[in-house]
């Protein structure tokens, strides 16, 4: 095993162990931390059914956001919707043999890659040009922006310009399930394509990307609106009643 | 015009984002409490020596206890859809005051000590050691934020401002840093029962009084009790219904109501105030034990039912936490929600049919309708979600015949608070009061100027206050704020009690 592949396969051992660590303990941390009162924003859904439905739109729609500003919904939902189609494309990598759904993602993933450049650049733009958002920037959401920009493009790259071995990424991949890694290809753009992606996984879980799992527990969105049916009450205030 | 010594901002067409112009508002700061107005609510007398230590365990505490806390710090990617949604920004101009501003301020604290990215690599994240510099901006942004939660209504992650507004002012009273405002006030409520300090002797003058003057008006006797045991209802109402113009008006209309009712009440001298402001300075102890009085109230009068007067924040508290603060509700009335709305309950009457209303005696007004900001995005009238919007607008178009919304963008989910609440409806905070009111006054304006609007009724005793205070800075008129109720109490039809029937056949055989 060359010195390239065993860096890139541990760097990949410590990517995987860090983001699902630190996710874990994050979607740990916000269960076990307690919504003492009742704050959903209503009109909200009375019944747990219809807060699934209030949660799906904001997943998969953006529905606040569309609300609240039009162009950073579109490019918003331009770049998620796009990895989200590159992330299914990439899947191959990780299986053998392939899903049929997957076989049958790839055209429309290659689309998803342009349109996820497209959203980020959109994205990027207002942070310069509109003054309220500008404000509120700090250089780790510019670098973020950078970062993921450089990961599509460089994907991109590799995709239309510079081919890669994609082969022997694969069997690289495959390899690191058995602890057996396969020689990594020693193009330069796939290996800045891969350290990337090891960075963006690593910081995945010490940074705003956690607004991923955090919508999930917002006690403003996911709470059901039924306050004077069911008594609602944290342990913690439950012993104050006890004193 | 009122005088100014600040410049009120000018009313536009159309709502226009002003410029970022950094630091326009960071002179204001409401009145430090003294340490005899601290101390009754548990808190340190003022900023002790080590108190940014106090202030992070804190913090910590509060991370541990709030869910939204926790979440709300972390999940922020600063897309800046809130940025032109606060009142206060688009009053002010100042970017302290865009809700990601204000949240950042306790934001850059937060990153600073309690995540790793912010403990290695602060300049990266926009992490900040809290200094004395930064508590001193927490002080003031963190009152001038109303917890109206706009913000939260257009986060892709439901951030909410106010519970972040809330916890600062928690950890800040926590170290001795409290709001005279607010804090005074709750003292109030402990010693004497209700905000304004209006003793029970006060009270019971002030509501024979209002039963004298109802009866010289319409020849009814209708009744205004208070700590009657055995009534049905216990009515819990603002303290400034009981004397403040227009919630006064609005208290004649709840009366005028349940004498069409049939049915017995009593207001409390106990809990003779609905608002709660431990909410304000996110107490849960003040919150939970100002609340519990309401419980003692009906325990003490054996009502079978509670109902609100109108006060929005009241409401919140009422709707959303009473149970939870307050609760179980097992002694009363199983047929009725706990706690119902005025407004829920006059609606009730009118679906039945029981209500008949001369809608001509308000034809000397064209109305609007202000949705108040905790009525409207953090509680619910009604069964079905969005009541708090169609109930009040039900009963508006039941009493009068002219009556036309603002602008959809300013109503609903959508409405801006009237720029006095969270515990800012103060003197202190007058020039942040007037230029917040800006968008509402705006909207308002407009309606005035296209459709002929003469009045705007409220539900909330904090928004009736604050308009009369600042419409005239805006070159309009204290009174064009009414109560709902007001409107309610104009045109309903009284029916004189049968015995009230006999005296005044006696009189009329002598």
């Amino acid at each position: 095993m060359s010195f390239l592949t065993m860096v890139y396969a541990y760097l990949y051992y410590f990517a995987a162990l860090v983001l699902l660590a630190g996710v874990t303990f994050k979607v740990v941390q916000y269960a076990r931390t307690p919504a003492p009162l009742k704050i959903p924003t209503t009109p909200a859904p009375t019944t747990r059914s219809g807060v699934v439905f209030r949660m799906t739109r904001e997943v998969v729609l953006f529905e606040s956001l569309f609300r609240g500003n039009k162009w950073t919904w579109i490019f918003g939902w331009i770049f998620h919707f796009g990895l989200f189609l590159v992330t299914l494309r990439h899947l191959r990598y990780f299986m053998e043999p392939v899903w049929l759904p997957i076989e049958l993602v790839q055209p429309f993933g290659i689309y998803g890659g342009m349109a996820m450049v497209v959203g980020l650049a959109g994205l990027w733009a207002r942070r310069f040009f509109v003054d309220r958002v500008r404000y509120i920037s700090s250089p780790s959401d510019h670098l973020i922006l950078a970062l993921l920009i450089a990961i599509g493009s460089t994907g991109l790259l590799m995709k239309f310009v510079f081919h890669t071995d994609v082969v022997a990424v694969k069997s690289f991949f495959i390899g690191l399930y058995s602890f057996d890694p396969q020689p990594l290809p020693g193009d330069p753009l796939l290996l800045l394509h891969l350290f990337l992606v090891a960075a963006l996984m690593i910081i995945f879980p010490y940074s705003k990307l956690l607004h991923a799992p955090g919508l999930f527990f917002s006690p403003s969105r996911n709470q059901v609106d039924n306050p004077r049916e069911h008594r609602h009450i944290a342990p913690w205030a439950k012993r104050l009643e006890q004193e | 015009m009122a005088k100014a010594t600040f410049e009120v901002p000018e009313l536009s067409q159309y709502l226009d984002v002003p410029p970022v112009t950094p630091q326009t508002m960071a002179h204001s700061k409401p009145f430090v409490a003294k340490p005899e107005i601290q101390a009754p609510l548990g808190f340190p007398g003022e900023l002790m020596d080590d108190w940014q230590e106090k202030a992070l365990d804190k913090m910590g505490e509060l991370l541990g206890k709030y869910r939204s806390l926790r979440v709300y710090l972390d999940s922020c990617v600063k897309c800046g859809s809130c940025t032109d949604k606060c009142h206060y920004y688009l009053g002010t101009k100042d970017p302290k005051n865009m809700p990601v501003g204000r949240q950042d301020l306790m934001r850059k604290v937060y990153r600073r000590y309690f995540t790793l990215a912010g403990k290695l690599f602060p300049k990266l994240v926009g992490a900040e050691d809290f200094t004395k510099e930064v508590l001193d901006d927490w002080y003031s942004y963190y009152h001038q934020c109303s917890q109206c939660r706009r913000c939260s209504v257009f986060c892709p992650y439901g951030i909410d401002t106010a519970e972040i507004s809330m916890a600062a002012r928690e950890i800040m009273d926590s170290i001795g840093v409290g709001q005279k405002y607010c804090n005074e006030i709750i003292g109030k409520v402990y010693t004497i029962g209700n905000n304004l300090g209006l003793p029970g002797p006060a009270l019971r003058d002030t509501l024979e009084g209002l039963e004298e003057d109802v009866f010289d008006e319409t020849g009814v006797a209708v009744r205004y009790p208070i700590d009657q045991v055995g009534a049905e209802i216990l009515l819990v109402t603002p303290s400034a219904d009981f004397f403040a113009e227009p919630h006064v008006d609005g208290l004649i209309g709840y009366g005028k109501v349940f004498h069409e009712a049939g049915v017995s009440w009593t207001l409390s001298s106990h809990a003779s105030e609905a608002a709660n402001f431990g909410m304000f300075i996110g107490s849960y102890e003040n919150m939970r034990r100002v609340a519990q009085r309401i419980r003692e109230a009906a325990i003490q009068l054996k009502v079978k039912r509670i109902v609100f007067g109108e006060c929005g924040h009241a409401w919140r508290v009422a709707y959303s936490f009473l149970n939870t603060l307050a609760g179980p509700w097992d002694f009363l009335d199983p047929r009725y929600p706990v706690p119902q709305h005025i407004c829920e309950f006059t609606y009730d009457l009118i679906q039945e049919g029981k209500l008949t209303f001369d809608k001509g005696e308000n034809d000397d007004k064209v109305l609007t309708y202000h949705d108040s900001c905790n009525v409207a995005r953090a509680s619910r009238m009604g069964n079905t979600p969005g009541g708090q919007f169609e109930i009040p607008r039900a009963i508006i178009r039941a009493t009068c015949n002219h009556f036309y919304d603002m602008d959809e963008d300013t109503i609903r989910d959508r409405t801006f608070c009237c720029g006095g609440g969270g515990g800012l409806l103060t003197d202190d905070l007058m020039e942040l009061r007037v230029k917040g009111a800006k968008p509402r006054v705006e909207a308002l304006n407009n309606v005035m100027l296209e459709k002929g609007v003469t009045h705007m009724a409220a539900i909330c005793a904090i928004c009736k206050s604050q308009f009369t205070k600042v419409l005239p800075y805006y070159g309009m008129e204290m009174d064009q704020i009414v109560s709902l109720h007001q409107l309610v109490s104009n045109a309903i039809v009284l029916t004189p009690l049968d015995d009230e029937d006999d005296e005044e056949e006696a009189e009329e055989a002598a």
